[in-house]
């Protein structure tokens, strides 16, 4: 069974804008994937889609084999906890440590303190920042702040993780460094697709991209491409 | 290719847990609310005495509805009962019967007036001497005039001495006179109903000086609450810090309501008690009970609490990520 899936999915914002049209692919279990395309393409759209932060139009998305349409407003932050999600403006909270920040998906799924603390160290030492932990994110620099998020994103052990130009402002080497951390979570069987435009890096690494054009699929190069 | 999904490992949070981690994050919200609110003292302090005064103005009338209701009791005692006797009763006997009402032991005085007193006493205040005696016959009874002395507790004292009366021989019938008392009573009535008035209008008010309040406070927090709601945070989960921000509210509008009543009362009861023994009753001031002073600050918190929850479940869904 396909991790995520779009059949035939379009998306048209109130005010008629179309961001999907007729879009269909998978993303395998344990797959890594880029989305690429020029700003407005739809990247956002599409995983604002697997997050049930919008609703598709027309067609299904399934993750796990669920149709989200199926999914009832109560039961939203349940699918939400099996998705870790990075975000370019790292959506960090800056009246708390560095420590809290990552906490908080846990705090939401009800872990105790002993446990809590085991996930968030163990989450924050992934990312390399576990000297950090009562800093306030705002002391941090931007490629820090990035991997705060990136540990807030996976510190409740996601099946699946999204990102949204996770290395948007960041130089080559740290963005180098970022996709570094989603290739070794890719590597212990997480699902990982990430939206970015930077061409040089995407090519610089091994994975299967989709590109996308006004919001309809415009051509895929399989894993394997770079190098074969 | 299907590799065993992490997410059966990553839900594996026992009931048990899940019930102390729910606990421990009320726990932490509250204490939470409670320092965000320390954190800004000048404008948590300005609403808790905007909330005290809206909660201590209707609890401040009914104290004086109180004290009004337990000095009308003492008032009772001082109020006349007008004995009338049977038409052709002798003197002789109606003075003895005067003698034996005196003697009662909820009694403090009893005058008998004869029917030619009253005559006398009627003409003298009416000018009206040359009609009455013009009569053939004196058409006034003879009243013996009774002070009661009952004490405060015992609500039923005047009926029952007004139905003793009744039962003795020669009498005619026993009027109390309560209509001033009755006028009081009905006054006291509408003032009554006046404190539930003002009580549901100033509850009103602290429903919403608590709801905008809150409403602002969620508008500050609009970034906290779409990154909780993103990574999974339920409505519940967000809605908790703002309820126990409500309850905080509620809770130190009613203590200070409470303790502004107190010090008013304290400050009143001298002047007050003083004024009253002018008028021979020995009267002290009702305070606020223990059930009033809890009841005014559980209004204070259950208001509080309601305006949050008011207030949340109409702005957090505005807030999406
Ligand atoms: N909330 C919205 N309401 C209306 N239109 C929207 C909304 N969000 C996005 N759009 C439109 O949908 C289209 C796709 O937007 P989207 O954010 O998915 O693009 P993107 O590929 O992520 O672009 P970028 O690379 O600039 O982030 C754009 O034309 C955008 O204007
Ligand atoms: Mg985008």
């Amino acid at each position: 069974m396909a991790h995520v899936r779009f059949d035939r999915v379009s998306k048209s914002y109130p005010g008629g804008h179309q961001a999907l049209t007729d879009l269909s692919f998978e993303l395998a279990q344990g797959e890594m994937a880029f989305l690429t395309g020029h700003s407005g393409a739809g990247k956002s759209t599409l995983l604002k889609l697997i997050m049930l932060m919008e609703k598709a139009s027309q067609g299904q998305v399934l993750v796990d084999g669920v149709n989200l349409a199926r999914v009832a407003n109560s039961q939203i932050p349940y699918h939400r906890r099996r998705v870790g999600v990075v975000f370019q403006n790292h959506q960090l909270l800056f009246d708390r440590s560095v420590f809290e920040n990552v906490a908080l998906p846990l705090r939401i799924s009800g872990y105790t303190s002993r446990d809590l603390e085991r996930r968030v160290r163990a989450a924050l030492d992934k990312v390399g920042l576990l000297s950090k932990e009562k800093q306030n994110p705002i002391e941090l620099s931007g490629g820090e702040q990035q991997r705060v998020g990136i540990a807030r994103a996976v510190v409740n052990k996601p099946s699946l993780i999204l990102a949204d130009e996770p290395t948007g402002n960041l130089d080559p080497k740290l963005s180098g460094e970022i996709m570094g951390l989603f290739e070794q979570f890719n590597g212990v069987g997480v699902s990982v697709l990430v939206a970015s435009h930077d061409l040089a890096l995407i090519n610089r690494m091994d994975y299967r991209v989709i590109g996308l054009n006004q919001g309809r699929l415009a051509g895929e190069r399989a894993a394997g491409g770079v190098r074969g | 290719m299907a590799k065993p999904s992490a997410s059966n490992q990553q839900s594996r949070v026992t009931m048990q847990s899940q019930g102390s981690a729910y606990i421990q994050h009320h726990k932490l919200m509250a204490v939470d609310s409670l320092k965000r609110l320390l954190a800004a003292p000048a404008a948590s302090l300005m609403t808790w005495l905007v909330l005290a005064i809206a909660l201590s103005l209707p609890m401040t009338l009914y104290v004086a509805l109180e004290n009004v209701k337990q000095l009308s009791r003492n008032w009772d005692q001082s109020s006349q009962i007008s004995v009338y006797l049977k038409k052709g009763v002798m003197s002789r006997f109606a003075d003895e019967l005067t003698a034996e009402i005196a003697d009662f032991p909820n009694v403090s005085s009893a005058v008998y007036i004869s029917p030619e007193q009253a005559l006398k006493e009627f003409s003298v205040s009416t000018g009206l001497s040359d009609v009455i005696f013009g009569l053939d016959d004196n058409p006034l009874p003879g009243v013996i005039s009774v002070i009661p002395r009952l004490n405060s507790q015992d609500e039923n004292g005047l009926e029952q001495l007004q139905q003793k009366l009744e039962a003795l021989r020669h009498v005619d019938s026993v009027q109390l006179d309560l209509i001033w008392v009755k006028r009081l009573y009905q006054f006291m009535e509408l003032g009554q109903r006046l404190v539930w008035a003002l009580a549901a209008l100033l509850g009103l008010a602290v429903l919403l000086i608590i709801g905008n309040t809150i409403r602002l406070s969620i508008e500050n927090r609009r970034d906290e609450i779409r990154v909780v709601k993103l990574v999974g945070g339920t409505d519940a989960f967000v809605r908790r810090p703002f309820l126990y921000t409500g309850l905080w509210f509620g809770l130190g509008g009613g203590i200070i309501a409470w303790i502004l009543l107190s010090i008013g009362l304290f400050w009143l009861s001298g002047p007050v008690e003083q004024l009253i023994s002018l008028y021979g009753s020995d009267f002290s001031l009702k305070g606020l009970g223990f059930s009033d002073s809890l009841l005014l600050i559980f209004d204070g918190v259950i208001l509080g609490w309601l305006g949050a929850w008011l207030a949340v479940s109409r702005h957090l869904s505005t807030i999406e990520p």
